[in-house]
């Protein structure tokens, strides 16, 4: 809403200037969130007449003017719009004159012609073109023959105002009108308002003999009045109002348009002019739209209706989209002289729905969608009225047909200065409070410290008690409320294990080297499909704004290598990432999707990167692995984990393990397919991904401490030559049974496959560390059981031993 | 004789004295001091001395060896330390080289904001409360005083799965869900972190996905005072000791009365400034006392109790704090932007 400081300083006394006015707006709720001089940027401008215009000597398209500016000799001026007249009273931006943009004026030559200032568009004086009337929209402005020659042009054009701009709130919808912004000004600074006192002289014909109404869709519309204005001269409306329009952000056409939307601005109610004699009948009826119905709108735009949308019909044709856009073919136009005014009360949700569909949010269906003050229907009808009678010469006939079908409730609340006082933490005196209904125009009894509040209809937002604390805490001032903390029973705050553990996993990733990253959730289907742990159907938006986000993630994946990618292509080689989020698995049996905590990772290039030292580790399948055991490690979980080499669409098929947790599937890890790799622009890429929650949430083997050994152990070293195909994790396991409980520790020192082994071998060197905890152990106890474990790979694998 | 005994003296000092080896020292050692040396070759022709002399000139034979021994022993000490400082000499290093990097990674700077957030609150006896990105329009709307055809629902326009299906345009609806748990009985109080999701085109200033932190607290007599007391521990907390705030009234359909809140420029101490716009203060969240439709549908008894509810952008509050310009930032996961949240 757009609020001209001027025109608000006529239902209330503004003793203070605009910026004070903005910033005690602001303070008490609704935020001023611009103040503008209208004039702003603009000096040295007047009202001058042409006195001569005459072809400019050397270019069709000047003209050479002589222009009276009030400062004796008269001056010559060329003007390029094709608008200018002798006679005419223009805006002239003088010799020294500066114009938005910081345009100055100077005496200039145009085409060999000596040109003393400018003649003015109003677009010129910083009005947006759009606002500008369409006699004026190609040309320079005029003024109406009144104008004083020699006066400051901005302020016979209104223009030495200000306007606040308001950013209003959903239920601030009263102050979307200049009375409703002036009770809160008054209530604010403690100051009365000042009504528009409505009178006119009404002629004895009555509207009825004229137009009948008639409701057929009477909760969408439970009130609507009809008034007939005759002998109306359909000419501009005068410029002061002009500008009221325009300041507010609304185009002029002419008196009778003008001076609807003017009620709009100061009422709120929208109200629409239809043109009597073109309207078809006698008669108004309101109903729902036919399905297949048409109306052409006043924007020469065929809309096709259904049911959803309520029109207002001449009984047998729809002639406005009720509460929206009035029908082109009843216009008021030119030739107009009769005047059918509707001012009605619609029912916001009916609005919304025709505005929406037909992409039309106007001044009206605005208002309306936020539901108008039923009080000020009619109110604004009659000043609609007067202000036509006045300045479209038009007769009103007495009274107005009607359609009535609602009683205007006022909402009674009472509360207590008590209440008040418990909720807001403070001790507002009884008398005080009593002051801010007072000020706010509620009709309020006090009796006890405890009030009956009279809600006035223009503030449909209060309801209840709340409602009532909230407009005192507002007028009280915020800033007078203390700083307490709550005094009730103490909670202990704490995190959950899950939350604790996993703030730990991130501790461990990050300091293993992996950076944080977070990606979108939205995706496309085709990544949607990539990487995937379980089988899921994809949960999709109903209207997404894009392909690329049209599908909830079922891997962190995709886009974790979108960010590898961008790295990548920003020189950036090494790259390690993890993220921690949720994928949505969905089948159509639910109602909504499970989300899932992922945890996954990704990452390329370097390890270690140590170059003078000669220490150069590229990420490879163990590095990852490493870490994701220390991982695992950290949870208590290693001995429960298990690596099977796995195929995994997307990844290499040579270089990829599925990750077993006490023999339940919860993730891989693995290279990424060489041709993924490619597709993404990476070099060898390694990835992981986890289901987190069955990480986190597995019961970990509690911690108990064993002793520090004691007493010696004794190492042995074997190496062990077997076929290729045997996993060194198999063996390992095998070794781990065969040497019972005196072997403490196997660890594999040496991978070793050659041409001395033969084609198809393969050699592994394990450590085996033999420890008894009770008493040194002798190295024929050693050697037995060392001889178990030989044995033992003898057999399963028919390994060798290597000397 | 003993002429001849204090010349081999002076002369087997003044050996030692040039000695400038281990070596040479063993040497002078041997020569002076052993079996066969010149000590040893003069006290042999002793018989030749008489009675008096004899223990005399044994005495400084002895004296001699003595020194000269113990010449030679500092001399060897002396020589030792040179010999192992120049060999230490010769270890020496470019201390200034680099040294063996520990690479680590870090943590994302919302997840920073987010966690010093969460540790705050849990300080004051919150609990940190989580729940789905994609709601049902009950929780997200609904249960939120937010019916349908509510105005207010422009404020916020949603990716609908189906018509009663959405992903989460705030974490309030965590609120709602937690109220229910409680079954009606207090004390809440619950801070709600989370991703939501609105339907904006991404820009420096939007992103269709992003961050949210809410906090909820319901008891018997919570105030508005007690909002505003919180929120100060809160602003001076992650802003600063020196931080005011200013509570200015605003609308929330869940909050009756609600505010937006704003902390005092951390940048310019209030003087006006570019992060201030000149004003001084920053907007920074939203807040009100609990709207008594949200209590009843949770199942509270609204007469019974009051409670306050806050919410805030980590987004607003990472690009607040580190000066960051672009809110895609957040999700491009750049390297260079990652790396610089260290010590966040
Ligand atoms: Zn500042």
């Amino acid at each position: 809403m757009f609020v001209s400081y001027k025109w608000l300083s006529e239902y209330v006394d503004l003793d203070i200037s605009p910026e004070e006015l903005a910033e005690k707006i602001t303070k008490s709720g609704i935020e001023v969130e611009n103040v503008q001089a209208v004039n702003e940027g603009i000096k040295d401008v007047v009202v001058g007449q042409v006195l001569e215009k005459e072809q400019h000597p050397n270019a069709e398209k000047l003209s050479k003017c002589l222009v009276d500016i009030g400062e004796g000799e008269p001056v010559q001026i060329i003007c390029g719009a094709q608008n200018v007249e002798k006679g005419q009273k223009v805006p002239v931006a003088k010799v020294g004159a500066v114009l938005p943009g910081n345009f100055k004026i100077k005496r200039a030559k145009l085409r060999g012609e000596e040109s003393n200032g400018m003649i003015c568009s109003l677009q010129e004086l910083g009005i947006e073109g759009k606002l500008v009337p369409k006699e004026f929209s190609d040309g320079i402005f005029v003024f109406p023959s009144d104008a004083e020659v020699g006066k400051n042009a901005m302020e016979q054009l209104f223009m030495d105002d200000y306007v606040l701009e308001l950013g209003l709130t959903p239920n601030r919808s009263d102050c979307l009108s200049m009375i409703g912004v002036a009770y809160e000004v008054a209530a604010i600074l403690k100051k009365e308002v000042r009504k528009p006192e409505v009178h006119y002289e009404a002629a004895e014909e009555k509207a009825t003999d004229y137009i009948t109404v008639n409701v057929e869709a009477k909760e969408d519309n439970p009130f609507y009045i009809a008034k007939i204005i005759k002998n109306v001269k359909i000419a501009p409306s005068p410029l002061w109002m002009q500008m009221r329009l325009i300041k507010a952000g609304i185009r002029p056409h002419n008196n009778v348009v003008d001076i609807t939307n003017y009620c709009l601005l100061e009422y709120g109610q929208p109200l629409h002019a239809f043109d009597y004699d073109r309207f078809g009948s006698k008669e108004i009826l309101v109903r729902r739209a036919h399905d297949g119905e048409t109306i052409v709108t006043l924007d020469d735009q065929e809309r096709k209706l259904t049911s959803d949308h309520l029109v207002i019909t001449n009984g047998k044709v729809p002639v406005a989209l009720a509460g929206v856009m009035g029908g082109a073919d009843s216009e008021v136009r030119d030739d107009t002289t009769t005047v059918l005014l509707e001012a009605a009360y619609f029912k916001g949700s009916v609005v919304r729905k025709a505005s929406k569909d037909f992409g039309l949010r106007s001044e009206a269906s605005l208002r309306f969608e936020k539901g108008v003050d039923p009080n000020r229907v009619k109110a604004a009808a009659e000043r609609a009225a007067q202000l036509i009678a006045k300045y479209a010469s038009g007769t009103v006939l007495e009274g107005e047909a009607e359609f009535h079908d609602f009683s205007i409730e006022k909402k009674v609340i009472t509360i207590s200065a008590e209440k008040i006082n418990n909720v807001l933490g403070t001790n507002i005196a009884v008398d005080e409070i009593k002051e801010i209904f007072d000020r706010l125009q509620f009709e309020t009894v006090e009796e006890n410290g405890l009030f009956t509040v009279t809600v006035p209809t223009r503030r449909g937002d209060i309801a209840i008690e709340e409602d009532l604390i909230e407009e005192v805490a507002r007028l009280y001032g915020y800033d007078y409320i203390p700083s307490t903390l709550p005094e009730g029973s103490s909670t202990s705050g704490a995190l959950t294990d899950y939350q604790l553990k996993r703030r730990k996993v991130r501790r461990f990733l990050e300091g293993a080297g992996l950076y944080q990253a977070i990606t979108y959730s939205l995706t496309s289907k085709e990544k949607a499909g990539q990487f995937t742990l379980e089988t899921s159907s994809f949960t999709q938006l109903a209207l997404p704004m894009s392909e690329e986000r049209s599908v909830l993630r079922l891997s962190l994946l995709p886009h974790l290598l979108e960010s590898v990618k961008y790295n990548k292509a920003r020189q950036i080689d090494d790259i390690h990432l993890y993220e921690i989020g949720s994928v949505f698995i969905s089948d159509d049996a639910l109602e909504k999707p499970l989300e899932k905590e992922r945890l996954s990772g990704v990452m390329t290039g370097h390890y270690v990167y140590h170059p003078w030292q000669g220490e150069k580790t590229k990420v490879d399948f163990y590095v990852v692995k490493g870490i994701l055991d220390g991982l695992f490690d950290l949870l208590g979980l290693l001995d429960e984990i298990e690596y099977k080499q796995a195929k995994r669409e997307g990844l290499h098929p040579g270089r990829t393990a599925d990750i077993y947790l006490n023999g339940s599937f919860i993730g891989f890890v693995g290279e990424l397919n060489p041709e993924v790799e490619k597709e993404y622009d990476l070099d060898e890429t390694y990835v992981f991904e986890l289901k987190l929650a069955d990480l986190i949430q597995y019961e970990a083997k509690p911690v108990i401490y064993t002793p520090i050994p004691r007493f010696p152990s004794i190492t042995r070293d074997i190496a062990l030559v077997v076929d290729q195909h045997v996993h060194a994790g198999e063996l390992q396991e095998t070794i781990r049974e065969a040497g019972g409980k005196l072997l403490k520790e196997i660890s594999i020192f040496d991978v070793y496959e050659g041409e001395r082994l033969g084609a198809g071998k393969k050699s592994i060197a394990f450590s085996l560390r033999y420890y008894d905890p009770e008493r040194t152990l002798t190295d024929e106890e050693a050697a037995k059981a060392h001889e178990k474990v030989i044995k033992a790979v003898e057999e399963k694998f028919s390994a060798v031993l290597r000397s | 004789m003993q002429e001849e005994l204090t010349k081999l003296r002076d002369e087997a000092l003044q050996k030692v004295r040039e000695a400038t080896d281990l070596k040479q020292l063993q040497n002078i050692r041997v020569q002076y001091l052993g079996k066969k040396g010149p000590i040893t070759e003069v006290l042999r022709g002793m018989g030749k001395l008489s009675k008096e002399e004899r223990p005399k000139i044994g005495a400084l034979a002895n004296e001699i060896r003595e020194v000269i021994a113990g010449e030679i022993t500092s001399k060897q000490e002396q020589l030792e330390k040179a010999e192992i400082e120049k060999k230490l000499q010769q270890e020496t290093i470019d201390v200034t080289l680099p040294g063996r990097p520990v690479r680590t990674g870090n943590h994302h700077p919302l997840q920073a904001v987010i966690e010093e957030i969460e540790d705050l609150f849990i300080g004051m006896g919150y609990t940190v409360e989580e729940g789905p990105e994609v709601e049902t329009d009950y929780y997200n709307f609904e249960a939120l005083n937010l019916p349908k055809g509510h105005p207010a629902r422009d404020m916020q326009d949603s990716f609908y799965i189906t018509d009663e299906i959405l992903l989460r345009t705030h974490t309030s609806p965590v609120q709602a869900r937690t109220l229910e748990k409680y079954k009606g009985k207090g004390p809440v109080k619950i801070i709600c972190p989370g991703k939501v999701y609105r339907r904006d085109t991404d820009d420096a200033t939007h992103s269709h996905q992003f961050t949210q932190i809410e906090g909820l607290v319901v008891d018997e007599n919570i105030r508005m005072s007690d909002l505003k007391g919180t929120l100060e521990v809160f602003a001076k907390k992650l802003f600063g000791e020196d931080r005011q705030i200013r509570l200015r009234p605003s609308f929330f359909p869940f909050t009756e009365p609600s505010v937006e809140v704003d902390v005092s420029c951390f940048k310019c101490s209030m003087k006006g400034c570019h992060v201030c716009k000149g004003t001084g203060w920053i907007e920074i969240l939203g807040a009100g006392m609990v709207h008594p439709n949200v209590l009843e549908m949770a199942g509270f008894d609204s007469k019974k109790y009051r409670g306050f509810a806050f919410g805030m952008g980590p987004e607003r509050i990472a690009m607040l704090k580190y000066g960051i310009d672009d809110i895609r930032h957040f999700y491009t996961n750049d390297v260079r932007f990652l790396k610089q949240f260290k010590q966040a």
